[in-house]
């Protein structure tokens, strides 16, 4: 599988008034395959926007490399080639929609692009079937719920036929129906169009979802690994002031309290069957 | 409540007017304007009638819609038309002190009445069957040869699409400020002008700064979005014109053409001075 984004030691930081700047990444060095779905996780101001925007080239870092799709991020010529290639959708999808219908929106992207009229009509037709949301095409942005307005917003990336979508705490502002409905977008666009995810997000249960996990503190990288590794440190977790899913706390406070259970458990089916288990072994004896 | 706001008038439909290409409507309705100030003869300002009727009828508009378009023209007409009536030199019909009204006078405020009457219910028919951001799209193809002269049109046209899609979102997020600021007592509806003003501060300040950073927020996404400029870009929906637009516009043409005629043979009775 071919590296998407690399990034080799980068430190970004703010400038600040008094001509000082603010660190904001100390030294983060990442790589991501193609066909990846990575989440990132970290408290607030640990940098993990700062990191999403360096993936499209909005920021560059100050010391180290970032590359993606094999293009250096300070090459500015290449600069739209970055970015039709990775595209961002942010969290509050009132302000990423452009225009004032639906259709018109998705189309944005490509027309940026300067494609043809009879393809971006073929792209825009797909975007919106791939988001579930072909039959509002028409509809005007504010008549719609918030998780299909931010579904809309994904179209509007996926019709640019990017390779790596970066999702900044896309669920962040919906309700429980918008964050499933927009989880499950992103999980079929990532299994069934095969595009590398990169989900920033603050809830666990979300994280638990993707194949690795990265947890940033102050700037650096804390953890990076699948799922269950990551969250099996749940006391260094909370250090860190993250929580960790509802099942696998359960089980953690229960293996405090001296019952036999797996450190891996993220998924509330595991969490019953695990339970189950230890009832009937619980009976056996 | 302010959610019933409706923006621009437009009334959705599926007339020929409708569906007519709009760069193809807004060169009509110049036309149009152009066609009653040529107009220098009633007769020829009574072309329009059975234009306007026609017009209206096909796209199917409610009448009353020309009333409420009207409305607030009327006192600019009922002044002008007083003046005119009053201090125009001629033949003199009827007289009281140093008030006097003259045959000139009178047809003078008449045909001007008719023409901003018609002038209103003509160009209202624009913003009626056409859609702001079809219109916005129409001017912006239509002016376009003006980005030679270094014009920003396509800026323009963008900065019209964004004012019209975060229009609800605005007239929504002004609606729940002033539902916050109730909540903590403020007092918007008693008290005199200046009182009341002083009240919307503390709806605009908290507005103002949200506008400024949905902009940030946008312009970065559309950044992400490959934006850079009109150059270079195309677009999804095609203008085509068809048949529809040849036949309004041959139509149009008819008219005009009528006006001139009587412009040039109209008896010179009619003929204002
Ligand atoms: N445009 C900016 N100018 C100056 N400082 C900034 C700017 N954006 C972010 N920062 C600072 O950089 C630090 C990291 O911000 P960042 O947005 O990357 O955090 P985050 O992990 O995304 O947090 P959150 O969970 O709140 O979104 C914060 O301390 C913040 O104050
Ligand atoms: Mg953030």
């Amino acid at each position: 599988m071919e590296d998407i984004i690399t990034a080799r030691e980068i430190t970004f930081g703010y400038p600040k008034e008094n001509n000082q700047i603010q660190l904001v990444l100390r030294g983060v060095s990442l790589t991501i395959q193609e066909g990846e779905f990575v989440a990132i996780l970290g408290h607030n101001g640990s940098g993990k926007s700062t990191i999403a925007k360096h993936m499209n080239a909005i920021l560059v870092p100050n010391e180290g490399t970032m590359t993606v799709c094999g293009i250096d991020t300070k090459d500015e010529e290449k600069l739209y080639d970055i970015r039709r290639q990775v595209g961002m959708v942010f969290q509050n999808p009132d302000n990423q929609i452009v225009a004032t219908i639906v259709e018109e929106d998705v189309a944005f992207g490509p027309e940026n692009m300067g494609v043809e009229p009879s393809r971006i009509r073929e792209l825009v037709d797909q975007s919106l079937e791939d988001v579930g949301m072909s039959e509002y095409k028409h509809h005007a942005p504010h008549q719609l719920s918030g998780g299909q307005k931010q579904r809309v917003a994904i179209a509007g990336i996926i019709a640019m036929r990017p390779r790596c979508i970066v999702l900044d705490e896309p669920t962040a502002m919906l309700d429980p129906k918008g964050r499933r409905e927009v989880m499950r977008t992103i999980q079929r666009l990532n299994r069934e169009n095969s595009i590398t995810i990169v989900l920033i997000t603050h809830y666990m249960e979300e994280a638990a979802k993707a194949g690795r996990v990265v947890v940033m503190d102050d700037g650096q990288i804390l953890y990076d690994d699948t799922p269950k590794h990551v969250f099996s440190h749940v006391r260094e977790l909370k250090e860190v002031g993250l929580d960790v899913p509802q099942a696998t706390e359960l089980c953690y406070e229960l293996r405090q309290a001296g019952y036999d259970l797996p450190e891996d458990i993220l998924t509330e089916e595991e969490c019953a069957q695990a339970l189950c288990h230890l009832l009937e072994r619980g009976k056996a004896v | 409540m302010l959610k019933d706001i409706t923006i621009g008038q437009y009334f959705p439909g599926q007339s020929i007017l409708h569906e007519m290409d709009p760069r193809m409507k807004i060169v009509l309705t110049t036309v149009y304007i152009i066609m009653l100030f040529a107009a220098s003869n009633p007769l020829g300002l009574c072309v329009s009638i059975p234009f306007l009727v026609l017009a209206y009828g096909v796209s199917r508009i409610p009448a009353v819609m020309i009333l409420r378009s009207l409305k607030p023209v009327l006192p600019i007409i009922i002044f002008t038309s007083l003046l005119n009536m009053f201090f125009i030199d001629g033949q003199v019909l009827w007289q009281l002190g140093f008030l006097k009204i003259t045959l000139q006078g009178l047809t003078t405020a008449i045909v001007m009445s008719i023409r901003i009457l018609f002038l209103i219910a003509g160009t209202s028919l624009l913003t009626y069957t056409t859609s702001p951001i079809a219109l916005t799209d129409g001017i912006e193809r239509l002016f376009s040869p003006l980005k030679r002269l270094k014009l920003p049109v396509h800026e323009l046209a963008m900065m019209m699409t964004i004012a019209l899609r975060f229009i609800p979102t605005l007239v929504e997020e002004t609606d729940k400020i002033m539902s916050a600021q109730k909540a903590r007592g403020a007092d918007m509806e008693s008290g005199g002008l200046t009182r009341r003003a002083k009240a919307l501060i503390p709806i605009l300040i908290p507005l103002f700064v949200s506008a400024f950073r949905r902009a940030d927020e946008l312009a970065l996404a559309m950044e992400c979005r490959c934006y850079r400029g009109g150059e270079g870009r195309t677009r999804m929906k095609q203008l085509k014109i068809h048949s529809r637009d040849i036949f309004c516009a041959i139509f149009v043409g008819v008219c005009f053409a009528a006006v001139i005629a009587i412009n040039l043979w109209a008896p010179v009775v009619l003929t204002m001075r």
